[in-house]
This record gives C-alpha cells, structure tokens and sequence, in this order.
C-alpha cells in the first residue's frame, strides 16, 4: 500500500513525501507532499514550500509510491498486542510510588 | 472526464461497507471529536464535500495571487515589493498545501488543475474584483487575509486530519499577511489627504466584498448544516461574520477609517455591533461569473499553465532519461545514510 494520494503513472510528475529536520538533534519529521520530476527538483521544491520562514536544517523525501503503510482495515488486529500490556508502563507499578528516586 | 482514481473510491465504498461497521466506526470518531485519516472509511458524501471544498479554497489561493501580482512591479519601494512578493509566494504554498490535502481523497492535482482552467470548478468570489490603487493591497491584506484568517482558524480543527493539518501551516503564515496589509492603509492614513482618501476609497470598495466571504446567511447555506454535523466547519456563516465585523471596528478606529454601513452601531444587548442587510444579489452574480474580473481571472491561470506546458515535459523527460540511464547515483541530492535512518 503506498502512500494515501499517489495517483501512479496518472500524473505528469509524481508525489513525493517531505521530511524535515526543525533543527539538531531532534528527528525528521513528516511536513506534507508535493509533486516534482524527479529527487534534486524534489528537495528543491521542498525548500520552497516548506522551509521559507527557517523551518529546517535538513530535508528528506521519498517518492509517494515507495512507501509502504499497514493495513488500514487491519487496523484493530494489528495493533492489539499492547492491549493488556499495562506492566510495560512505569505507571503499573505503584507499590512503589512513594519511594524517592524510583 | 474519466478519472479511474475516483471510480475506484466509489466502488470501493458501495460493497465495502456492506455490515455497517465503517459508518459506525466513523459516527464514533466523529463523536468523539477524533480526526478522520485518509485511509479510513468515510461516507461518499463526506469525501465528495471535502474534495470540493478542499480544492475550492485551493484554487482561490491560487486565483487570489494575481490581484496582488498585479501591484509587484509597481510597488512604491524595494521593501514593500520583497512584502509583496513574500506574501504572493505565501498564497502559491497555501494553494499547494491544500491540493495535496485534497489529493488523499482521491482526486490528482492534475485533475483540479484543470477542473480550475475550465471553468468547472469554483475560487472565491473575493478575487473576482480589481485593485485599481496601491491601497488595495493594504484592504485585501487587512480585510481579506483578516477575513480568510477568521475563517481558517476553526477549520485547522476539522475533521479531515490532512485538511487540518494544512490549515495549521496556512494559519502561520497568514498573520504576517494581515499585519502588512494593515501597516499599508496605515501609513497613507498618516500621510497626505490624498493619499488618505486612497485608503479610504479602497476600503469602501473591500469591505462588503470581505465580509460576503463568510457565505450566504445561515437560513440560505443548506450544506452548512451537514458541514458542522460532520465537524468539517465548528462555526457558521453568520457567526463567523459577526466576529469579523466586532474585531474590525475597533482596528479601523485605529486606521481613523471609516466603515461604509450606516447600520454599523454597536448593540448593547447582545454584546456585539449590529450591521446592515448585504448585497446578496451581487455577491450571486459575482459567483455566477459576472463580476468585475472572473473572465480574466480564469483566462490568465489557464495562459500561464498552457506557457508553462514545455517546462513540465522537459523537467519530466529529463527525469525519465536520467532513471534509464541509471544515473541517479551521480546526482547532486544525496542519499541518507543508512546509519542516518538506524538513529531516528
Ligand atoms: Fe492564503
Ligand atoms: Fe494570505
């Protein structure tokens, strides 16, 4: 499954999936999408559209169709795991709660 | 037109949904004031309601940037012109943020381009007037970026989380657009009593205009009704309008401009100004095609977007030839590294 919008071959230049790093240290997070030819017009255009006020340091994109997602009608099975899983918190363990630096 | 991307999501929804789980699954997150994501099931209508308003307030940012185009070569100094040009640039990612919210419901930029050159689809009314005076950029940015930042506020809340999303960014950017169209009237207000009556022509010509952004009245706006059900909109035209209109006097005491409505006094009772009955017939026949500027509003996007046909399919072919040769090592974009990936 690709990314949600990606109209294949339909489109004259394809959907990419932009990045951006808000400065050092901290991930890059996702910021939108936007059509361009090919990777250099991408990040390009990315600069323009999204870093004009100073948002970044850096950029990734990937094209929207190399993207692939979970399944979105999965979605109650897929993630059931944690369910029940509450000793995977700190908050499980409260017998504890009242003794400093734990 | 054939748009097989739009089949699919029709057909997709009609036997996709056949126990009712992806209605009440949806009602649920409604409910609760969750977001809708691109992937989820949602109703036919919800989809179609937010392709057209999604790509409607795409195409008005696009359309909106040649009113102020028409003043960058003109502007009275290098520093205004860089404001000019910064705020049209704005407008342009506005437009592209918003046909890519609209894309994940299914219908390709290329296809609201078009829908745009056509005719087919509909942009403000707003921008279908002239600005005939440098004061003009002062009252679309004052009262017209002030009336879309009004409107756009409770919208970065809707529940389409992609339509939201692009609101938050808009929302940003849009109170510089307001600030400078402020400082604009501003600054002929304190300047010669030409100039003064510049500004103040220029407000009686927008400020009906803007404040017939917000849409018909309540008792004729059936859609809004469903919009707000749906958490699309949070408020309606009507009292969207009201605010505008209680945060403008106020400011336009500032200005020492005045506001064109005998009606306009403020209502002790109900806390707010009371202000007078719009030209609804005019703002129809404006949406209808026949206001002062639709014919070339219309005529300049599709000449620009057929002159800029040659560097599409070059910047496309380029593409494409460089992929087959298998060049795409040696390009300039660099790769991220793997240990890049691995720390985040
Ligand atoms: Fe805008
Ligand atoms: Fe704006």
């Amino acid at each position: 499954m690709t990314s949600p919008g990606d109209s294949g071959e339909r489109e004259q230049w394809p959907l990419w999936e932009v990045f951006i790093r808000s400065s050092r240290g901290l991930s890059h997070v996702h910021a939108g999408s936007l059509h361009a030819p090919d990777e250099t017009m991408a990040v390009r255009n990315a600069r323009d559209l999204y870093t004009r006020r100073a948002e970044g340091v850096s950029i990734w994109v990937v094209r929207a169709s190399a993207i692939t997602a979970s399944d979105p009608d999965a979605k109650g099975a897929f993630f059931e795991s944690p369910q029940g899983k509450e000793y995977r918190h700190a908050t499980y363990y409260t017998e504890s709660d009242t003794v400093p630096h734990l | 037109m054939a748009d097989p991307l739009r089949q699919l999501h029709a057909a997709h929804e009609l036997d996709d949904d056949p126990d009712g789980s992806g209605q009440r699954r949806f009602d649920e997150l409604i409910a609760t004031d969750s977001r809708i994501e691109p992937s989820d099931w949602m109703p036919a209508a919800y989809r179609k309601t937010l392709v057209r308003q999604i790509s409607q307030h795409a195409n008005s940012e696009i359309i909106g940037m040649q009113p102020e185009g028409n003043w960058i070569t003109r502007a009275p100094s290098l520093k205004r012109k860089a404001i000019l040009m910064a705020k049209v640039q704005d407008e342009a990612g506005h437009g592209l943020y918003l046909y890519s919210a609209a894309q994940t419901l299914g219908t390709d930029r290329d296809t609201m381009f078009e829908n745009l050159i056509t005719g087919k689809a509909k942009y403000s009314s707003i921008f279908n007037y002239t600005t005939p005076t440098w004061a003009d950029m002062g009252s679309i940015g004052w009262l017209v970026d002030g009336a879309a930042i009004c409107n756009q506020v409770p919208l970065c809340r809707a529940s389409y989380g992609p339509y939201g999303r692009a609101m938050v960014r808009i929302c940003k950017e849009e109170s510089f657009h307001q600030r400078q169209g402020f400082e604009i009237l501003l600054e002929l207000m304190r300047g010669t009593p030409a100039q003064q009556q510049m500004a103040q022509e220029s407000v009686n010509r927008w400020y009906a205009p803007a404040l017939m952004m917000f849409g018909p009245p309540d008792a004729d706006s059936p859609n809004s009704q469903q919009s707000m059900a749906w958490k699309i909109k949070r408020f309606s035209n009507d009292e969207l309008r009201q605010r505008f209109v209680d945060m403008l006097v106020p400011q336009a005491e500032i200005l020492g401009v005045t506001l064109p409505d005998p009606d306009l006094k403020w209502n002790e009772e109900r806390g707010h100004y009371d202000f007078g009955e719009l030209d609804w017939a005019e703002f129809t026949e404006v949406l209808a095609g026949r206001g002062p500027a639709n014919a070339i509003r219309v005529s300049r996007r599709r000449t620009a977007h057929e002159n800029g046909e040659w560097v599409r399919a070059a910047a496309r072919a380029y593409a494409d030839k460089q992929s087959a040769d298998g060049q795409s090592a040696d390009r300039q974009t660099n790769q991220a590294p793997a240990h890049e990936w691995m720390a985040s």
